[in-house]
């Protein structure tokens, strides 16, 4: 749309009254939602302290689930946009089934895999780390599990993670992609290995669509529901996130409190895409 | 040095077969061919970022053919100068001498030296997204050869460039090659270029390099 001929076409009117529409319907949705209610009762339901709570679990456990998301997506992208190998297109196609499942039979999913002697053996785990003296840091020793995750917080993570995960996967694969490997090669040339290369050259390059993956994460974790309410329960103060709140606050009628949470949701949803159109990366 | 002894390729239905020959150590070689014939697999082989199904290659007396990219001595410029984004110019002439974990005085002193060479010592600060593609090829050229290789590949180095700054990179190359000494090989579809540049010219025809006046 450069010229103003082109601007005033038919076909470019067309086009700008269909987006017209469709942004014009999801701005009334959430003016409908936000007019809904009144500002003082918005402040009294978001005093509550099980709203409280939730608030609180929401914002740890999705920032918790997009850091590990990230830790996964990273070098998964890196192996799908830089490796050649037999099956790819079979690892990719696995990759999305947490996107393309409901969302409800991830949960029922998780849930059975808890139940088999695999998922008993992952949740009697204990990895004990010995303590290491490294010059004058000393790590001290501990022991990581065992950890439950059916109905606990560790759950909620977990539940987050399957879904979240295969989005940031998604994002930093066509990250990878858009990045050139001439630089590693030319890194490579000049003394690194391909670790150094892609830790010095590759991942600051990186960086936005890291920010990216990280973001959409946190922002499709913070609105699961299906996984969560069937892998790790809805017990209030303890298992419940933002969209559980919802669904019980709606389940006894409490729509103020339903209403006043949907806004909130909205509020980080907005800032989270504000952000990372900010960075310059598309979700 | 350089010297490619029976060497074999193949990917698919592309091949190359028994390409042996070699450039006189401290010369000029230009290596010319239609695109697609395999120019690039063959700088990226000498390189150690392919590794051929067959034969041997050499650089110096040493075969280099197992070792990694970053122990043959060589210095690489590709056809876009493949700048590290996030790297000032600095840091990218700077940055094969950092990974070998030189003082930093002596990495300041070849930057230095390096940047008033080639004329982009008042660009040491900036970014590769604020550099022009004259630059850019000059600070590539600068970043391969900050740890002094024996050999210096250039993958149609100045393809991308108008041609009054070709023929002024052209003229630097030659200049750089000749003070430092080192063997360079470098691809070009250009004529004019390899007239310019060449000591020694190659060909590459149907999977195979012979030498051309």
């Amino acid at each position: 749309m450069s010229s103003p001929a082109q601007r005033l076409s038919p076909f470019w009117l067309s086009l700008g009254v269909v987006a017209g529409l469709y942004l014009f319907f999801l701005v009334a949705m959430l003016v409908a939602t936000a007019g809904y209610s009144s500002p003082d009762k918005l402040w009294e339901a978001l005093g509550k302290r099980e709203i409280q709570h939730s608030i609180v679990l929401s914002l740890i456990t999705c920032t918790v689930t997009a850091l590990l998301s990230l830790l996964l997506a990273v070098p998964v992208g890196y192996l799908l946009a830089r490796a050649r190998f037999p099956g790819k297109h079979w690892l990719e196609a696995a990759l999305d089934i947490p996107i393309v499942l409901p969302p409800m039979v991830m949960g029922l999913c998780l849930l059975i895999l808890f139940q088999t002697p695999f998922g008993q053996f992952v949740e009697n785990l204990a990895i004990r780390f010995p303590g290491y003296s490294l010059g004058p840091i000393t790590l001290p020793r501990f022991t990581l599990g065992p950890i439950t995750f059916t109905y606990t917080v560790f759950g909620v993570v977990l539940a987050q993670f399957t879904i979240g995960a295969a989005f940031a996967v998604r994002t930093m694969r066509h990250t990878f992609d858009h990045l050139s490997a001439r630089p590693e090669d030319v890194a490579m040339t000049l003394g690194c290995t391909r670790a150094q290369a892609v830790w010095l050259v590759t991942l600051p390059a990186a960086r936005r669509g890291m920010f990216a993956a990280a973001s959409v994460a946190w922002a499709r974790s913070l609105g699961e529901f299906g996984p969560i309410l069937v892998f790790a329960g809805a017990t209030r103060m303890k298992t419940e996130v933002l969209p559980t709140t919802v669904w019980l606050e709606l389940s006894v009628g409490n729509l103020e409190a339903a209403v006043a949470v949907s806004l909130l949701m909205v509020l980080c949803a907005m800032c989270v895409l504000a952000a990372v159109k900010w960075v310059g990366e598309e979700v | 040095m350089i010297r490619f002894d029976n060497l074999s390729w193949h990917a698919g239905t592309f091949r190359l077969e028994g390409v042996s020959f070699s450039v006189p150590a401290g010369s000029y070689a230009v290596l010319m061919g239609k695109t697609g014939c395999g120019k690039t697999t063959l700088l990226e082989i000498l390189c150690g970022l392919r590794q051929p199904a067959g034969g041997r290659v050499f650089i110096g007396e040493r075969d280099v053919t197992g070792l990694p990219p970053g122990q043959r001595g060589i210095g690489y410029v590709p056809q876009d100068g493949a700048m590290f984004p996030t790297l000032t110019v600095r840091e990218q002439i700077g940055f094969a001498l950092a990974i070998r974990k030189r003082p930093q005085e002596e990495i300041t002193a070849r930057v230095k030296e390096l940047g008033e060479h080639l004329g982009v010592a008042h660009l040491l600060d900036r970014l590769p997204q604020h550099l022009s593609g004259g630059e850019r090829q000059r600070v590539a050229l600068g970043r391969a050869l900050a740890a002094k290789p024996s050999v210096l590949l250039l993958d149609e180095p100045l393809s991308a460039l108008d041609e009054e700054l070709r023929d002024d990179l052209a003229a630097l190359l030659k200049r750089v090659q000749r003070e430092l000494g080192v063997t360079a090989l470098h691809i070009t579809h250009s004529r004019h270029e390899a007239a310019q540049l060449a000591d020694v010219r190659f060909r590459m025809e149907a999977g195979r390099v012979v030498e051309t006046r």
